[in-house]
């Protein structure tokens, strides 16, 4: 597949053969699990393997949450209930798939800031990265809707405030937000069809996840070098290799242990810790809970949606430029998309041609100011509007922005990089001593 | 096989585009009502009025209904509330329209503009009935809160994200576009409402 000379798959027997010559299946697994992959991949090239179990966890114990739930206004928040209380071991399967959201997006901003990092966004890997962002953005919307379900407070109007969005864009905004929400506000046939497209959209990732895979083992996977397998000779791709099975199989899901004892930890002594108590309240829409606050994963957004009122003057110019179309909530919707549509244009931003952020000194700096940009907004997204919270929320939001579309671009002509390895193998022995050197750290290939 | 350069529309020619225009408009309507079945239904568009009675709203409260799923602020104003939005400037308004289906287009969000005439049709600004959602992403403002309320009555806060509404019901600061909607209503008898 990946165009990296290895052993090719051989049906021996003769039932193989037969198979073999209707549908070559075997081969398919065969080569997807024998890809040659870069043999200097650090911890951080687990978060895949993760990501993988995540969704299965997530579609398996949600297609069980789906036989006892009752999509209905009425009965929703009684039949969750119902299933921690009465369905047996629905406690379990509950908090799992409530904190699987978690893991899962853990899981996904470590994979996404081990891209920007090691660049592995950049050619030839641009459509593997576009996938990914869309994924996510699935992912996203089925988190989004997943929360609605119980139709607790923050639900309900968790549910108002992310579908009034819609209601912002000009001319037909409250005609495509009461589609959405078939009726004047968010009721039950709302729930109804939340509960339709959650049950959809993980499939829908599935299918994207595969074709991700495909991408990239289209390309070969990326390394923290940022060099390419060589292809010139089977002896030098082996050099540079190890297949995927059994060595980086058995590395990723010794990791996936590891992080599944802190996942399990959190579901079984602290299951609610992530979540709202206001969720556990029916949904009223008379009552607008004292503060609205999205499930932790959605922070950073939220706050670059909040962080701009009628006062900041790029709103103030947007506005005059438009005659008044781009008003502050327009605004706000427009660069909360935008933060993400940055992000998914960033292998046209990043210039540079070095691909591993290790030998490019200053991004290093940037990339973890970035990093620290993040975790700025997830807190700012959970505080309240008032005081300083909001200049803090801007500030970040303005870092956020000028990163994709100043520093990125500013870097790659005006930075000094590191002289960068020739090949991995080189890097590889640098970093774990060149095989049979001492006896020890010999990791040559299964002949 | 020939190709006839100099006969640009051959009778296959006619017959490729006339499939692929039937073919676009069968699309077309195939899939029209799969999108237009998540519109409001008919039980949901049904229940679009709403008699409401107002004889027991004392002086400077409000009362709070329930209408097509979003609340309605009906609120009695004191004279405390009037006066302070009659002060109000236009110019000092972030929405200088009053937001009001009652009155023509473009009606200017003056403290009366705002307010409904009583059975009789004296409009005395005691009467303010609005859509009680923020005009920002659709939470429920709280009242009495915020910078606006006067001596402890009046003005509404709404605290998902800041926005602060006057005794008028107006937008005055924070990220909220637009003043407070005000619902189609009138008294059909002394003491009763009828919303929509």
């Amino acid at each position: 597949m990946s165009g990296i000379p290895h052993d090719h798959y051989e049906p021996k027997s003769n039932s193989e053969k037969w198979l073999h010559s209707r549908l070559p299946i075997i081969e398919l697994l065969y080569n997807t699990l024998m890809i040659p992959t870069p043999k200097n991949l650090n911890w951080m090239w687990i978060w895949g393997i993760v990501l993988a179990f995540a969704l299965v966890l997530q579609i398996v114990t949600g297609v069980i949450l789906a036989m006892h739930y009752v999509p209905n206004a009425d009965l929703a928040f009684a039949s969750i209930e119902q299933i921690m209380r009465n369905v047996n071991s629905g406690w379990a399967i509950r908090y799992i798939h409530m904190n699987g959201a978690s893991l899962f997006f853990v899981a996904v901003y470590a994979h996404i800031f081990r891209g920007l990092y090691y660049g592995s966004y950049k050619a030839p890997r641009e459509v593997t990265w576009i996938i990914g962002i869309l994924i996510y953005l699935m992912m996203m919307a089925t988190a989004f809707m997943g929360y609605v379900l119980p139709w607790g407070q923050m639900s309900f109007w968790g549910a108002t405030v992310i579908t009034g969005l819609f209601g912002a864009i000009p001319l037909v905004g409250d005609a495509i937000q009461t589609w959405l929400l078939g009726g004047p506000s968010v009721d039950n046939a709302t729930l109804n069809r939340f509960l339709s497209l959650h049950f959809l959209l993980p499939f829908v990732i599935a299918g994207l996840v595969i074709v991700h895979i495909w991408a990239f083992h289209t390309t070969g996977n990326g390394n923290p070098a940022g060099v390419e397998v060589r292809r010139t000779s089977r002896k030098e791709a082996d050099a540079d290799t190890l297949p995927f099975w059994p060595y980086f199989v058995i590395k990723d899901l010794f990791a996936l242990a590891v992080v599944l004892v802190a996942f399990f930890a959190v579901v079984g002594f602290m299951p609610n810790f992530l979540g709202h108590p206001d969720n556990y309240i029916e949904a009223n829409p008379l009552i607008t809970p004292a503060e609205i606050v999205p499930e932790w994963y959605f922070l950073p957004f939220y706050a670059i949606l909040r962080a701009f009122d009628g006062e900041v003057w790029v709103v103030i110019w947007a506005s005059w430029l438009t005659g008044g179309i781009v008003d502050a909530k327009l605004f706000g919707v427009l660069a909360m998309f935008g933060s993400i549509v940055v992000l998914a244009l960033v292998p046209w931003l990043d210039t540079s041609s070095v691909r591993s952020g290790r030998y490019r000194p200053s991004f290093k700096w940037w990339f973890w100011l970035l990093g620290f940009d993040f975790m700025v907004l997830m807190w700012s997204g959970a505080r309240p509007i008032e005081g300083i919270y909001p200049y803090i929320a801007l500030v970040a939001t303005s870092y956020w922005f000028a990163y994709f579309l100043i520093i990125l671009p500013l870097l790659g002509i005006f930075e000094k990089p590191l002289p960068t390895p020739a090949t991995i193998e080189e890097d590889f022995n640098a970093h774990y001593g060149k095989p049979g050197a001492d006896g020890q750290a010999a990791a040559s290939p299964a002949e | 096989m020939s190709h006839t350069e100099d006969d640009p529309s051959t009778r296959r020619d006619f017959l490729y585009y006339a499939t692929g225009g039937v073919g676009a408009v069968v699309t077309g309507a195939a899939v029209w009502p799969l999108v237009n079945q998540m519109n409001p239904s008919a039980d949901v568009v049904a229940a679009s009025k709403l008699r409401v009675e107002v004889d027991g709203i004392e002086l400077g409260t409000q009362l709070t209904v329930l209408f097509l799923g979003k609340p309605v602020f009906i609120r009695r104003r004191t004279q405390i509330e009037i006066e302070d939005s009659e002060a109000v400037a236009l110019e000092e308004l972030v929405d200088t329209d009053a937001q009001n289906p009652n009155l023509p287009d473009g009606a200017e969000a003056t403290n009366l503009n705002r307010t409904m005439p009583n059975f009789a049709g004296e409009n005395t600004g005691e009467w303010l009935v609005m859509i009680g959602v923020c005009t920002h992403l659709g939470c429920i403002p709280l009242n009495e809160a915020g910078d606006y309320t006067v001596d402890g009555v009046g003005g509404w806060f709404c605290p998902c994200h800041g926005s602060h509404y006057d005794t008028a019901g107006r937008i005055r600061r924070g990220p909220a576009p637009e003043n407070l909607w005000i619902p189609v209503a009138q008294f059909v008898d002394e003491s009763t409402i009828v919303l929509g």
